[in-house]
């Protein structure tokens, strides 16, 4: 199912939540919705959903407008944070919710949801806990029963609030993994919304990254994280040393710091360089080691410039033995943006 | 030994002696304004025997008094249960201008003295009041009867199983009910599917303090009841009747009864506690 999201706006009380947002989705496309609290995430999520209508502007499904028709008229399948699981229903009961409430001719037997039951369980890897209630579960096997409950109605987009939120590292690991195994195996549209970026890259087709209720930019992860569109995109997105300072003849400064800026005008601008593009060059600008942190196969450094600030590198753990003591630097790339 | 436990004890925990001091203070205190009273209701209904206790009993203006306040309570409960669920539930799942005001309404029995709500009906359905003479012409009774009765009682009562649910259901959210919905599910099929299920046990406390409050209320049922023995006394009225008679025995021997009434209710209330620890913070499991 293709969505558009065409000039949608929404404001809580005075609050402008969705400010314009145009917004693309393709047939069995994973896209993330990425971006920090209060930026609109969530509030556009429903807004697809149905749970939320929006002040102004169109929802279309299929090229069909449902900017007003109900969840259950759109047929999506809901994953909230927390789960939302009945907690007096037992866990096959929950994932036929949505096929026992249908009603005459589209109401399967009782024999067919068994067994749709039973095929979500080997879905999402719950073989034999149909009868266990959701108290008596993990909480990443409730978010996966959460899971099977919206896909039991066969929806036309599967949508996910925040999907991993509430569960520690490893569970979260492992789930994105299932999450991105089932979309696959379903081919159904998914959307899903977190802050967490290396969720959003790791597991979407495409990121969409909102702040202040608008879309700053739409990509595969590569694109918003190589070559992203907005300052905010570039600090929001990886991680970034940022500078404030001018161009002027294709130079970018800003105190001891000089980097090149081919593409950009003259005038005040800002520079992103990621930690990984800062490289040890004998023609750079100086700084001093301050701290060396080896994690893993990498090394982060962290030095100081002369004016006081500072600066973050990362570095091979074969090369951490060259960062010490006063070093010189240069920047593989950088990201300048003119204000 | 002592010693090093005494320096071994939790950095919270007070010293033995304030621990006896505070607990003793509690116990006398209790025992001065509620065993004791509750004690000398039993002793003076036994005063003559159990005899006596049991003819005040059985006398037929204190069976006609038990039966309607078990009548009130029947109607009153389940009337409140009902409407306490609606009012949480549009309450707490659902956005409208206006929630504050109906938030303070609720309460409103609670801030205003009994007294006064038996007289508002009084001046509305009285005999004097704003419907008095359509209401006789029409030969209809709600003043010194039953229908003025428990309407009193409503009143009184209303708030404790509102009050009880708003709480619960708000903590709870509307997602399991916007999951049902998402799903499908008619408004009506959530509500009994997803939420009511869900706050059956705060209900269920709700209807015993409810219950009990029915039971026991005299403030604003003696302005409406009229006193009528055998019609439209309660038990709390017809105990005052006995005791302004000096009938001290008959008088303790139904106080007692409700005392027992009202110890049968704290009796299931507790059960209930324990075998749904979480019921006065909400969740189901």
């Amino acid at each position: 199912m293709t969505i558009s999201i065409r000039s949608v706006e929404k404001k809580f009380g005075r609050y402008p939540a969705l400010n314009h947002v145009n917004l693309e989705i393709a047939d069995g496309e994973l896209v993330a919705l990425l971006g920090p609290s209060g930026s609109g995430k969530t509030t556009l999520l429903r807004t697809i959903a149905g749970l939320e209508f929006p002040d102004a502007g169109q929802v279309l499904f299929g090229g069909e407008d449902v900017t007003f028709a109900s969840a259950a008229a759109r047929r999506v399948g809901f994953v909230f944070q927390q789960y939302a699981l009945f907690k007096h229903m037992t866990v096959a009961r929950n994932i036929a919710f949505g096929l026992d409430v249908r009603k005459g001719a589209d109401k399967p037997s009782k024999a067919e949801i068994a067994k749709r039951v039973d095929e979500l369980l080997k879905l999402v890897e719950l073989d034999g806990l149909g009868k266990r209630y959701p108290s008596q579960l993990s909480g990443g096997q409730r978010q996966r029963v959460a899971l099977s409950r919206a896909l039991a109605v066969q929806p036309s987009v599967l949508l996910l609030d925040e999907p991993f939120g509430a569960l520690d590292a490893t569970v979260r690991k492992s789930l994105r993994k299932e999450l991105r195994r089932v979309h696959d195996a379903t081919g159904v549209t998914t959307i899903f919304v977190t802050h967490d970026q290396e969720e959003a890259l790791e597991l979407a087709d495409r990121v969409a990254i909102l702040n202040a209720g608008q879309i700053e930019q739409i990509g595969t992860p590569d694109e918003v994280h190589d070559n992203p569109a907005t300052p905010f995109v570039c600090g929001f997105v990886g991680e970034a040393n940022r500078f404030e300072g001018t161009v002027s003849g294709k130079r970018f400064t800003a105190g001891p710091v000089v980097l090149p800026a081919p593409d950009a005008a003259d005038g005040a601008a800002v520079a992103f360089v990621r930690p990984h593009d800062l490289v040890l060059d004998a023609d750079g600008f100086s700084a001093t080691v301050q701290r060396v942190v080896v994690q893993g196969p990498l090394a982060n450094v962290d030095a100081v410039l002369p004016d006081g600030r500072h600066i973050e590198v990362l570095a091979s753990r074969a090369d951490a033995a060259q960062f010490t003591g006063e070093i010189k630097l240069s920047a593989r790339r950088t990201h300048v943006f003119t204000a | 030994m002592a010693s090093q436990t005494a320096r071994a004890r939790h950095p919270t925990e007070d010293p033995l002696w304030a621990k006896l001091v505070v607990l003793g203070l509690v116990l006398l205190f209790l025992g001065l304004v509620l065993v004791l009273p509750l004690v000398a209701v039993f002793a003076e209904a036994l005063r003559k025997g159990v005899q006596p206790a049991l003819d005040a009993i059985n006398h037929p203006d204190a069976i006609a008094a038990i039966k309607l306040s078990l009548i009130t309570a029947a109607i009153t409960v389940p009337f409140n249960a009902l409407f306490g669920l609606c009012a949480a539930w549009a309450i707490a799942k659902h956005h409208f201008p206006g929630k504050p005001l109906l938030i303070t309404l609720i309460d409103l029995p609670f801030s205003v003295s009994p007294v006064v709500a038996g007289l508002m009906y009084v001046m509305v359905f009285g005999l004097q009041g704003w419907f008095g003479e359509r209401l006789i012409d029409h030969d209809i009774k709600i003043i010194f009867a039953v229908p003025g009765i428990v309407l009193a009682t409503i009143f009184v009562t209303f708030p404790f199983i509102a009050r009880e649910l708003i709480p619960l259901m708000q903590e709870q959210g509307v997602s399991e009910e916007e999951a049902a919905v998402s799903m499908g599910a008619s408004g009506l099929y959530t509500f009994w599917r997803v939420t009511a299920p869900n706050v059956r046990w705060g209900l269920l406390y709700g209807v015993l303090l409810c219950n009990a409050r029915a039971m026991g209320e005299f403030g604003a049922v003696s302005v409406v009841s009229g006193h009528i023995r055998g019609l439209t006394n309660t038990m709390p009225l017809h105990v005052e009747i006995l005791y302004n008679e000096y009938d001290f025995v008959a008088a303790f021997a139904v106080a007692a009864l409700l005392c027992l009434l009202a110890i049968v209710t704290l009796v299931l209330k507790g059960i209930l506690e324990i075998a749904q620890p979480d019921v006065k913070r909400g969740g189901g499991h």
